[in-house]
């Protein structure tokens, strides 16, 4: 072990050792995504009519786990970004494990509206022919965009600790060794890159805004009641970010149980990250209210239908599930002391994941299923293939996450060296510098 | 176009017409039961009013053709279009089935093909050849009977000269038995069509979404 492993030495072990639980795990996730496989072949073999979408709910689970999915990506990226930009030092052990989410969940994302696609086999008709007057088309520009940034913005902070393991290990080291891009770590590479990732992380805060921005606009550029509303830009982005944070802390909670982190991942980061979902939370029901009472008061007919399938209809159980998942239980939880602990986020955390995916689902389905004329009202059950290609999703993007542990540190070696070694003194003379100085006082 | 809601009866010859014609596949149990059936015109029942000042009107809705089409703005493969007669067209070669302009229309006239398309083996001779059949996974509409327009145009240059007005009508309007329907062009100041829907029963359907429909109902 060289001179970089004095402390961190931990952080490494994941990937030099692999334990029984590691394959059982392996192998829970495959067989869940092996459903999910076989359901898109089906539904490919025998076209959307397998789901349980009509006329006239043309979109279901997949459009919902569409938007979904691209909300949980704000988890990484976009707090990760701000964390560094606001020198937040508890950042240094979590931004790796946020960034990962981004990029493993926006595959997924993409990959709903792909699934959802009647035509499969023509989906670079988009490139072909692309319409900008779409909003899918602005969709596929900055999920693109973002999808790129966040690529560089997870791999540029990984480089010094790629080439930790191309030193201190022997696996695949013709693999560590491409991606360490010949790192041996001179001051001068350290400047290189620390303004790389300053850029990315500025460069990386209005790609992510925009992304969810654009997601909403597909729903709101429509003329279709409960769709076509101006908050629905901030209301995405809103929600994005809540369910990127309750996501990060699941993930957090389970590395830091998995992996012994707990000296890494410490009570305090869950504290703050605690915090931070609370000022989510309200904020959510602060967006939510404006938008449910504005259409309230309104009392316009076509809208009031799907106002009441919500409030009091068919969707009634969803909705009021959200609004307890989303509010309820995590502001109880997380506006007290003493409930805001690693298993108290955790749980507020699974509860806003689960809120947030029912808020996805009632802002797509009721508004399809009460069209404006007087046709037979839509209804709604999703299919098995439709159910297993959303678990399927998921166990894929658990999978590719735990296999990123397997073969990068998902605590950042290099960065919480640099806050030992260098930050201590810095933070000091920061706070210094912030006081009248001696001189003039 | 414009449709005579009080010469109607509601006989749902144009539905059976425009089926024939544009090989649209026909509703069976199964796709009725699921709300899949594909119909480019349809029999739409407007409830108005309440006890005791109800009434029901039974309407034929169809594709509108909106001057300001909501659906065309949104494909992201430019699949459906308005040509320069103010059809709105549809390219099934090019559609990707993303259904994006099945939800944006506010009229839900647009169809998508769930599975592929089934006819009894008795009736695929007699498709009609001028009309190209679907695949399952794209959406399709009314087209005005688009290949009948292009038939006519053709017809029209041949003999060198223009083209006169009832020389081209979808087989809705052709089929309709009480007369009902009116085809003819909105722009041309003396045709049949623009004096009726300046009578004072003229209305559109959901007019107030400024999407200006080129289907006008009298009623």
């Amino acid at each position: 072990m060289s001179d970089d492993l004095k402390y961190d030495s931990l952080l490494l072990r994941p990937i030099v050792k692999t334990g029984r639980a590691f394959y059982i795990t392996v192998a829970i996730l495959l067989t869940l995504g092996l459903w999910g496989v076989v359901s898109y072949l089906y539904q490919l073999a025998y076209g959307l009519g397998v789901t349980g979408l009509s006329r006239p709910t043309y979109w279901g689970f997949y459009i919902t786990n569409f938007v979904f999915f691209i909300g949980i990506s704000h988890a990484g990226t976009l707090i990760s970004a701000i964390l560094r930009l606001a020198q937040a030092e508890w950042r240094r052990a979590i931004t790796r494990s946020a960034e990962v989410i981004t990029v493993m969940v926006l595959l997924f994302g993409v990959g709903n509206v792909l699934i959802d696609l009647g035509r499969p086999d023509r989906m670079f008709n988009i490139i072909k022919h692309a319409n900008f007057r779409s909003p899918l088309l602005w969709d596929v520009s900055s999920i693109c965009t973002y999808l790129t940034c966040s690529i560089i913005y997870l791999y540029l902070p990984l480089i010094p600790d790629i080439a930790i393991l191309r030193d201190n290990t022997t696996k695949y080291r013709w693999f560590y060794k491409t991606l360490a891009l010949g790192w041996r770590g001179t001051p001068r590479q350290h400047r290189r890159l620390e303004i790389g990732i300053a850029i990315m992380a500025v460069v990386v805060i209005p790609v992510a805004v925009s992304v969810h921005t654009v997601v909403s606009y597909v729903f709101s550029m429509t003329i279709q009641p409960m769709w076509h509303s101006a908050i629905f830009g901030p209301y995405f982005v809103a929600g994005a970010i809540f369910s990127g944070i309750a996501a990060l802390i699941i993930a957090m909670a389970v590395i830091r149980r998995a992996y012994n982190l707990q000296n890494y991942l410490k009570q305090i980061h869950f504290n703050y990250l605690g915090i931070l979902l609370l000022v989510m939370t309200l904020l959510w029901f602060y967006f939510t209210f404006s938008e449910y009472l504005t259409t309230f008061y309104g009392n316009e007919p076509v809208h009031m239908a799907i106002f009441y399938a919500k409030f009091t209809g068919e969707y009634a159980p969803y909705f009021w599930t959200m609004v307890v998942t989303c509010f309820v239980i995590p502001f109880a939880i997380l506006c007290n002391r003493k409930t805001r602990t690693v298993a108290g986020t955790v749980v507020a955390s699974v509860s806003i994941t689960i809120g947030m995916w029912l808020e996805r689902f009632t802002i797509v389905v009721p508004t399809l299923v009460n069209p404006r004329l007087p046709w037979e009202k839509g209804f709604y059950i999703p299919s098995w293939v439709e159910i297993g290609e959303t678990v399927g999703c998921f166990a894929f993007f658990i999978l590719f996450y735990v296999l990123f542990t397997k073969f990068f540190p998902i605590v950042s070696i290099w960065e919480i060296r640099e806050g030992r070694e260098k930050s201590v003194v810095e933070v000091q003379e920061r706070v210094q510098s912030y006081l009248p100085s001696e001189e003039e006082a | 176009m414009v449709i005579d809601l009080d010469k109607c009866s509601a006989c749902q010859a144009c539905v059976t017409a425009c089926h024939l014609e544009n090989n649209v596949a026909l509703p069976t149990a199964a796709s009725a039961s699921k709300s899949r059936s594909i119909y480019w015109i349809q029999m739409l029942p407007m409830k108005e009013g309440r006890y005791p000042h109800f009434k029901m009107k039974m309407i034929p809705v169809l594709c509108f053709h909106c001057e300001h089409p909501p659906c065309t703005k949104v494909c992201p493969v430019k699949a459906t279009y308005q040509n320069p007669e103010g059809i709105v067209g549809q390219i099934y070669r090019r559609c990707i089935g993303c259904r994006y302009c099945t939800t944006a229309c506010p009229y839900t006239v647009r169809h998508f093909n769930w599975s592929e398309p089934k006819w009894p083996k008795e009736m695929v001779p007699s498709l009609n050849p001028d009309v190209s059949c679907r695949t399952k996974g794209v959406v399709e509409k009314c087209t005005f009977c688009h290949h009948r327009l292009q038939k006519a145009r053709e017809q029209a240059k041949m003999e060198n000269r223009e083209l006169k007005p009832g020389e081209y009508l979808p087989a809705c309007v052709e089929a309709c038995p009480g007369q009902a329907m009116y085809f003819g062009d909105l722009e041309d100041e003396t045709s049949e069509v623009t004096k009726l829907s300046r009578e004072p029963r003229a209305f559109k359907l959901l007019e107030d979404l400024g999407t200006e429909p080129k289907v006008i109902y009298l009623g």
